[in-house]
Order: structure tokens, then C-alpha cells, then sequence
């Protein structure tokens, strides 16, 4: 199973390569790096913080349905609720922010152990289908559970001192911070990828009965992705709580699930710098249309299905295979 | 009074026949997806979408003259054009039915050669358009739609009063599963969808339009979500969000069945939606989650489903 992968492959040995970055790739990161130092002074710190959340969610999704084929459809069960953790345990607790979002990060990867665990047991659509319905789960226990808020969620979360001493109430101060926790899981993510570890798992993407024939147990090398995935997609959730103080049922609900979805298909599974590009567009245009009510569910449709007709290797996807590199 | 695991018979009763609707419209829905899924190889995310807009349809001609003059204040309009409920039950799954044909004409023919996760993908982008555009157009509160007048009342059935309208829906759901049934398992046609199934080269190597019967598939399973569509419009409100609850439930219920047998299907859908109610009766936080923890419970013991056959 899994998504044809789009990528022209390299046989020959890479002449240049730094941190497992190709010099397409290098480029490309040192001008993602350069965006991100550079946005907040011409960009509303705010929305770009947001971008950067949605964007780290939507590489820790990538790391399962580009780099080893799964599909989850409900991987706003554990950005949620490692939203939810974050901001209870920052305002209930009063605990500072890295150790909330750590904690966020890793209830997020312990429901991962749990779901992921139960739906490898079945493949391809099925497991779409089971994740799909894991989330909806939990979804409901987010609305009956006392601790989220019901329909209020967790409201006026302070954003409080990191390490108990630098003040995050200023936005820029904020933005460093959450710069940061993104390029150290975009990098991890990278690094994960292009490790032994992330060969046996394109392996799986391109043949599992021979990753298993090769001596390989697949569900293992399926299982560990699937809890890194989740315990980042944790760590996106618990900092956008932070940034924006409020953790609701929003990001519990299946439409978080279809666009993270959204987000890597017009971005490109698969591609590194894809997810990024592809979180960047989709906020965009929500912001643009945000006044527009249903508009936005109707793009997104559309996006969608313009998206699966006639431009699956998504924006970035179409960028390497013009520049025949990968990226 | 009758009271059984000292619950009263009435609330017991009661909830079971709420329970036995909700699995009604699980076995519709779940069979429809199963139907499709045989055929085309894809898991129809804008069923639940297609389900609404039976329930609309059946609105639009219950009441041409609310919607109309959203459109055209002023506009005076005929009776005639107001059919009620019994031939929306017939027009509406014929509509939708055609809609659907449509979209397998134009798009969905197009992902045939791709991998099936893309028809996951492109059916939730479809189901995204639906309900976004009915979103815009009736807004998300729910349009009332009243029980038609030979159903309304209820009907003694001995040991319970039931209301004759619920009772009208787990027959009528029930009949459609099983004619769905007849017409796969019994009839010509049917053994050659099964056939093209099986393997659709051959069956069009001995001369059946393959093309054809898959698009009026898709066309039939949509057709019977309309149809569920218009039998839950005077139970639920009518409104545009209705589909997208249902179906993520629904998806649970096939994991549960597996859908290689049309009967585990409608099976699956009943028994579920019983087990839905009694949970209602006897642990009511757990009823809306009640279908998923059977669905892990399944999937520890038996991972390819009650029915199915080992992927």
C-alpha cells in the first residue's frame, strides 16, 4: 500500500551532503531558515506562530504517510489532546512551559502507542478507517470529560516563564521560542528519515512482504513511527495552546484530521519542505477567508479534490521534479 | 409494570427501538458503503454527505415554498410541486442516485489506476463541498420536516406503545437491506456485479459493459443513502451536518463487520445499533462511544471483522 511515491530516485552517491541534506535541499532549508528569522518583522507574529504549530503538525504527519505509507485520518486526536494537557497542566499545575508542552508531546505519543498499536493490526483503508474512528472516540470523550472544558475547552491559559525565568507574554519572546521547538522537530524529523531507521521504514512504504522477508518486523518499525508521529503532533498541539491560551474541542474534531491531511497532499507527501509550504497556503487562505463562514470548508474541498485529480505530488512535489531533485 | 434488570420496561423498550433506528440507518448506510466499496474499490467518504442530501431533498419537496422564496422572494408557488413525503421516498434516491452517477462520470472514474487511498481523499473532498455549500445556502441549525400524517401516532404492539413512525423506519430499512440483498445474491444482474468483482477483465471479456455497471454501483449505493437520507429527515432535523455524525460511526461498523458479506453488513448495523441502546438504558455516558470500544474489542479479538475475510 501506500502513496506512489513521486521523488525521482538517486542511485548514484551523493557528491555533497551536510546533516543528510542534498545541496537542493540545503539551499532550500537555509531559505527556510532565513523565512523564518526574517517573517515577524514584516508578519504578524501571531499568525506565523500559528503557521509554524500547523506546519510541525503537519511534517510529524508526513513522517507516517510519506516516509512509511500509512494514512492516519485522525491525527487530531493527539494534537488535541496534547493541546489540552499543555494548557491544563500550565494553568491548573501553574508548570512551566517546556515541561508542559513536554508533557502535551508525550500523551500525545502515549494515545499513539495505544491507537497506533490497535490499528496496524488491520492495512490500507482499514487503517484509515480505524484511526479515523479512534479519533472520533476520543473526540466524544473530549466533550464529556470535566477537565476539558466541554464546549468552553480550556480558556485564558497563561503563557507563563520558560525555565521559571524568561516571560513569554510578549509575542516576539513567544516566537523564539516557538521557532525553535519547530526547527528542532523539523530537524529530528529529518534526521529520523534519512537514518537506518527511516530506510527500513521507506522499505515498508515500498514492499512490506519484503521488508518482512528481509527479517524486518514490520509492525514494530510501523508502530515506533507511528508514536514519534504522535508524540510531535503532541508537541505542535501543546504549543499552539500556549501561543493562543486556549485549548477547544476544534482541535479534537475530524476536520483537524482532513486538513493535516489537506496540508501534506497540496504541500507534497513525502518531500520534506512540503508540509511546511503546504500549512503556510492553508493557513493563509483561512485567514483570508475567515470572515466567509462555510467558504472555507468549500475551498478546502475543493483544494481537495483539484488536489487528488491533478496535482498529487503537491506544490513542493512539482518543485523537485522541475529541478529533478528531491527536496 | 414490567421491569426487567430492575430498569423499567417502557425506558428499556423505548431505547431500543431508538437503538433499532439508529442501527436501521447504520445497516442502510454501512451496505451502501460495502456495495460501493466491492465494486470500485474505494470507501465513499461522501456518503454520509449524499445521506443529507436525501434528507434535503425530501425537505425541498415537502416544503418548495420555504426554499424557493429564499431564492425568489415573491415568487408564487404551485402546489402541485409540494409532493410530501411518499413520492420524495422514491424521487429523492432516484435524484441523489443521479448526482452520484454524475460524480463517478466525471471524477471518480478518473482514480481507478491510482492507489485507493486517493479515493479516500477525493470523496472527503467531495463530502467537504457538500456540506460546505448546503452550510452556506440553509445555514447549520436544522430544518423541521413532520412526520407524515398516515404515520403519525403510535401503535400498540402489546407489551409497548412505539410510535408508528419508528416502527415504519425499521421496516422500511429493513426491506430495502433485504431487496438489496435479493438483487446481489438471487438475481442475474447480481451474479455479475459479484462476478466483475471477483475479476471485472474477464466479465468484460464475455461481453458486460464493466464501465457501466460500476458507475450504476456507485449510483445504487448512493441512492440507498438517500433513501436512509429521507427516512431520518422527520426523526433528525433536517440540517447539513447531519451526514458527517453518522458516517465516521458508520466506518466503525464496517471495521466491525468486514465487508465482504452484504448480510454481515445489515447483521452488524442492527446488532450495533441494539447494542447502542441498551447502552443508553444501562450506562448512558458510554452510548456515544459505546461503538468504537466495540470496534477495539473486535479488532484485539478478531482483527478482519465478525464477517470478514482475513486481509
Amino acid at each position: 500500500m501506500g502513496v506512489t511515491t513521486v521523488l525521482p530516485r538517486t542511485t548514484a552517491a551523493r557528491p555533497f551532503s551536510v546533516f543528510g541534506f542534498s545541496s537542493a535541499q540545503a539551499v532550500a532549508f537555509l531559505l527556510l531558515l532565513a523565512a523564518i528569522v526574517l517573517a515577524p518583522f514584516g508578519i504578524y507574529p501571531v499568525f506565523l506562530m500559528k503557521v509554524l504549530c500547523f506546519a510541525l503538525f503537519a511534517c510529524a504527519f508526513n513522517l507516517l504517510i510519506g516516509f512509511v505509507g500509512l494514512l492516519s485520518f485522525g491525527h487530531a486526536a493527539y494534537f488535541g489532546m496534547g493541546s489540552y494537557v499543555t494548557a491544563w497542566t500550565a494553568k491548573t499545575w501553574g508548570l512551566t512551559p517546556e515541561i508542559a508542552i513536554l508533557l502535551g508531546g508525550l500523551t500525545g505519543g502515549l494515545l499513539g502507542c495505544v491507537f497506533g498499536a490497535l490499528a496496524i493490526r488491520r492495512q490500507g483503508l482499514y487503517f484509515a478507517m480505524i484511526t479515523l474512528a479512534l479519533a472520533q472516540m476520543n473526540y466524544f470523550f473530549c466533550l464529556q470529560a470535566p477537565f476539558t472544558g466541554g464546549e468552553d475547552g480550556i480558556q485564558q491559559v497563561p503563557r507563563g516563564n520558560l525555565f521559571g525565568l524568561i516571560s513569554l507574554r510578549s509575542d516576539m519572546a513567544m516566537y523564539v521560542v516557538v521557532a525553535v521547538v519547530f526547527l528542532v522537530f523539523f530537524l529530528l524529523i529529518h534526521r529520523v528519515v534519512h537514518s537506518p531507521f527511516g530506510q527500513v521504514l521507506k522499505a515498508i512504504r515500498e514492499n512490506e512482504p519484503r521488508a518482512t522477508s528481509l527479517g524486518y518486523r514490520t509492525d514494530d518499525y510501523k508502530l515506533i513511527a507511528f508514536v514519534l508521529s504522535t508524540f510531535i503532533a503532541g508537541i505542535a498541539g501543546g504549543t499552539k495552546a500556549l501561543v493562543f491560551g486556549i485549548a477547544t474541542l476544534t482541535d479534537v474534531n475530524y476536520a483537524m484530521s482532513g486538513e493535516v491531511v489537506l496540508m501534506n497532499l497540496l504541500g507534497g507527501m513525502g518531500t520534506i519542505f512540503g508540509p511546511v509550504i503546504g500549512a503556510g497556503i492553508i493557513q493563509w487562505t483561512e485567514n483570508a477567508l475567515a470572515g466567509a463562514g462555510a467558504w472555507v470548508t468549500v475551498t478546502q474541498g475543493v483544494i481537495f479534490v483539484a488536489c487528488v485529480l491533478m496535482f498529487r505530488r503537491g506544490v513542493v512535489g512539482e518543485i523537485a521534479a522541475l529541478i529533478k531533485r528531491p527536496l | 409494570m414490567i421491569s426487567i434488570f430492575g430498569v423499567p420496561g417502557p425506558l428499556l423498550f423505548g431505547q431500543l427501538s431508538l437503538g433499532l433506528i439508529n442501527g436501521a440507518f447504520y445497516a442502510l448506510l454501512s451496505l451502501g458503503l460495502a456495495v460501493i466499496f466491492g465494486m470500485l474499490n474505494i470507501i465513499n467518504f461522501a456518503h454520509g454527505a449524499l445521506f443529507m442530501l436525501g434528507a434535503f431533498a425530501a425537505w425541498m419537496m415537502l416544503t418548495p415554498n420555504t426554499w424557493l422564496g429564499m431564492i425568489s422572494p415573491g415568487l408564487s408557488v404551485p402546489d402541485w410541486l409540494a409532493i410530501g413525503y411518499w413520492p420524495a421516498l422514491i424521487v429523492a434516491p432516484l435524484l441523489v442516485g443521479a448526482f452520484g452517477l454524475l460524480l463517478e462520470r466525471t471524477v471518480i472514474r478518473r482514480l481507478y489506476k491510482l492507489d485507493h487511498l486517493y479515493g479516500l481523499l477525493l470523496t472527503f473532498g467531495m463530502a467537504l463541498i457538500i456540506e460546505g455549500l448546503a452550510r452556506n445556502a440553509f445555514g447549520s441549525s436544522g430544518m423541521p420536516y413532520r412526520i407524515p400524517q398516515a404515520l403519525s401516532g403510535p401503535v400498540d404492539l402489546g407489551f409497548m406503545f412505539m410510535p408508528k413512525y419508528r416502527l415504519w423506519v425499521v421496516v422500511a430499512a429493513a426491506g430495502m437491506c433485504l431487496l438489496t440483498w435479493f438483487v446481489i445474491e438471487r438475481t442475474q444482474l447480481g451474479a455479475r456485479l459479484r462476478a466483475a468483482t471477483e475479476n471485472p477483465d474477464l466479465v468484460q471479456a464475455f461481453g458486460v459493459n464493466v464501465p457501466r455497471m460500476i458507475s450504476l454501483t456507485y449510483a445504487g449505493g448512493v441512492a440507498l443513502a438517500a433513501f436512509a437520507g429521507v427516512l431520518a429527515a422527520p426523526i433528525y432535523s433536517v440540517n447539513p451536518n447531519m451526514g458527517s455524525n453518522f458516517i465516521i460511526t458508520v466506518f466503525a461498523v464496517v471495521v466491525i463487520g468486514g465487508m465482504g458479506s452484504i448480510l454481515g453488513s445489515i447483521v452488524t448495523g442492527f446488532g450495533l445499533g441494539i447494542v447502542e441502546g441498551l447502552t443508553k438504558v444501562f450506562y448512558p455516558q458510554a452510548s456515544a462511544t459505546v461503538i468504537f470500544v466495540v470496534m477495539v474489542i473486535v479488532l484485539l479479538a478478531r482483527p478482519a471483522g465478525l464477517f470478514g475475510k482475513a486481509a
